[in-house]
């Protein structure tokens, strides 16, 4: 188990949700991905495809204007 | 125990395609969705730029769509391979900048590869006869499923019963007795189904999901290569098409002219990839230029950004001229008027 980092800063949604899902699919199961991001819309729609495709958000939060998420990846 | 057949749903995020997907579920078929981005997608992007639509969700309705019916989605980045299609249109373009059976070609020619690399056994879509002029005719459907590649493995579920038996239905996968007959711009059956299927909330209906339909967005294109003298694009163009006013002073440069506090923040994105301007006396717009301004073209342009400030009736403004990789410098202009800015400078 391992932590990676992406940096999806100024990118709109979908792109965060796909550079997400491109690492995630990259990465093995319990492995932490901390993904960056500075659009709003990553609140609602990295959760969305997290729920969806059945990894855990560990954390979000908002700070100087960026999002951070951490998820838990689950294969 | 019998095979559980495997089908690869396009989900656009409108009502049709989750409807389609939702009655291949009910017959016991294993759906998983896919959505495209060609960069010209609707969904989120304006609403996630302007701050006056903060108040609006920012949904992503293909991921709304797949939680709804509980089956994965697979969002695939198409933007560079989208410009050959958008560029070159076989069949042309709708009443804008809309390559829409192309597009529809084009996509369902992925899903069938994506069915081929993930063994899955065929491909459906939300399509329905009639309801659109350019890509859901009746006489275009054989062609989406011909030049696509997809032959008889794309079933329609919303109106296969006004078409030729696929193979889904041939070899029994499906019921084609279960599938239904929809046809026409009439949505009251598709809103029926979705009552019965429980859905609320969905993407309002014929919801247009794509820039290209747009004619403000089309002519900012079609400016956009004109200007150049080639009809090719990067991501950025693209994203700063959806933003600001775009005025065209000369044929060689425009300006982008942030329209509130939103649209300002997303270009300040952008201040380091094109000149820009900013007000330092007065409140107002952030600026960016696209093309090859020179000193001059820029001092211009700013009296044309003093004009969209707080000071625009004052005798002179002080502005920010940043130009790429050059130390900003301070301008004193005198606000270009009213009727000095030209209508016909509006993209």
């Amino acid at each position: 188990m391992s932590e990676h980092t992406l940096d999806a800063r100024r990118l709109l949604c979908p792109m965060p949700v796909i550079r997400t899902q491109n690492k995630v699919n990259e990465l093995s199961d319990g492995d932490t991905l901390i993904v960056t991001c500075t659009d709003p819309g990553v609140i609602n729609d990295i959760p969305a495809w997290c729920r969806i495709n059945g990894h855990e958000i560990i954390s979000t939060d908002e700070h100087n204007d960026e999002i951070i998420i951490t998820i838990k990846v689950a294969h | 125990m019998s095979k559980q057949y495997k089908a690869a749903a396009l989900i656009s995020g409108g009502l049709d395609s989750l409807l389609a997907a939702k009655v291949m579920l009910e017959q016991g078929i294993h759906v998983e969705g896919i959505n495209f981005f060609t960069g010209f997608c609707v969904e989120g992007h304006t609403a996630a730029i302007r701050k006056k639509q903060q108040d609006k969700p920012k949904r992503n309705n293909a991921l709304w769509s797949a939680e709804q019916l509980g089956i994965k989605l697979h969002i695939v980045d198409i933007v560079e391979e989208y410009k050959d299609v958008l560029i070159n249109p076989k069949h042309g373009y709708g009443a804008n900048m809309n390559p829409c059976l192309d597009c529809k070609i084009f996509m369902v020619k992925k899903a069938k590869q994506w069915i081929e690399d993930n063994d899955f056994d065929f491909i459906i879509t939300g399509e329905v006869m009639g309801q659109r002029p350019m890509s859901q005719r009746k006489e275009v459907m054989p062609v989406v499923a011909d030049e696509s590649g997809a032959d008889d493995l794309l079933l329609r579920p919303l109106c296969a019963k006004n078409l030729p038996k696929t193979k889904p239905e041939i070899e029994g996968w499906v019921d084609r007795e279960k599938l239904l007959a929809f046809h026409g711009r009439n949505r009251k059956p598709q809103m029926a189904l979705a009552k019965e299927f429980g859905f609320e909330d969905y993407a309002s209906p014929a919801g247009g999901c794509c820039f290209l339909t747009d004619e403000n967005y089309a002519t900012k294109l079609v400016d956009l290569w004109q200007a150049r003298s080639t009809r090719d694009y990067e991501m950025d163009d693209i994203m700063l098409l959806k933003v600001g006013r775009h005025l065209r002073p000369k044929p060689y440069f425009k300006l982008i002219v942030g329209r509130e506090e939103g649209e300002n923040k997303f270009m300040q994105g952008y201040t380091k990839l094109y000149a820009n301007i900013k007000t330092v006396s007065h409140a107002g717009p952030l600026t960016l230029i696209d093309g090859p301004a020179d000193k001059a073209d820029l001092e211009y342009a700013a009296q044309i950004v003093a004009r969209y400030s707080q000071g625009k009736n004052e005798e002179a403004v002080t502005l920010q001229i940043s130009r790429v990789n050059e130390d900003p410098y301070e301008v004193t202009v005198k606000p270009l008027s009213a009727d000095e800015v030209k209508q016909e400078w509006y993209v």
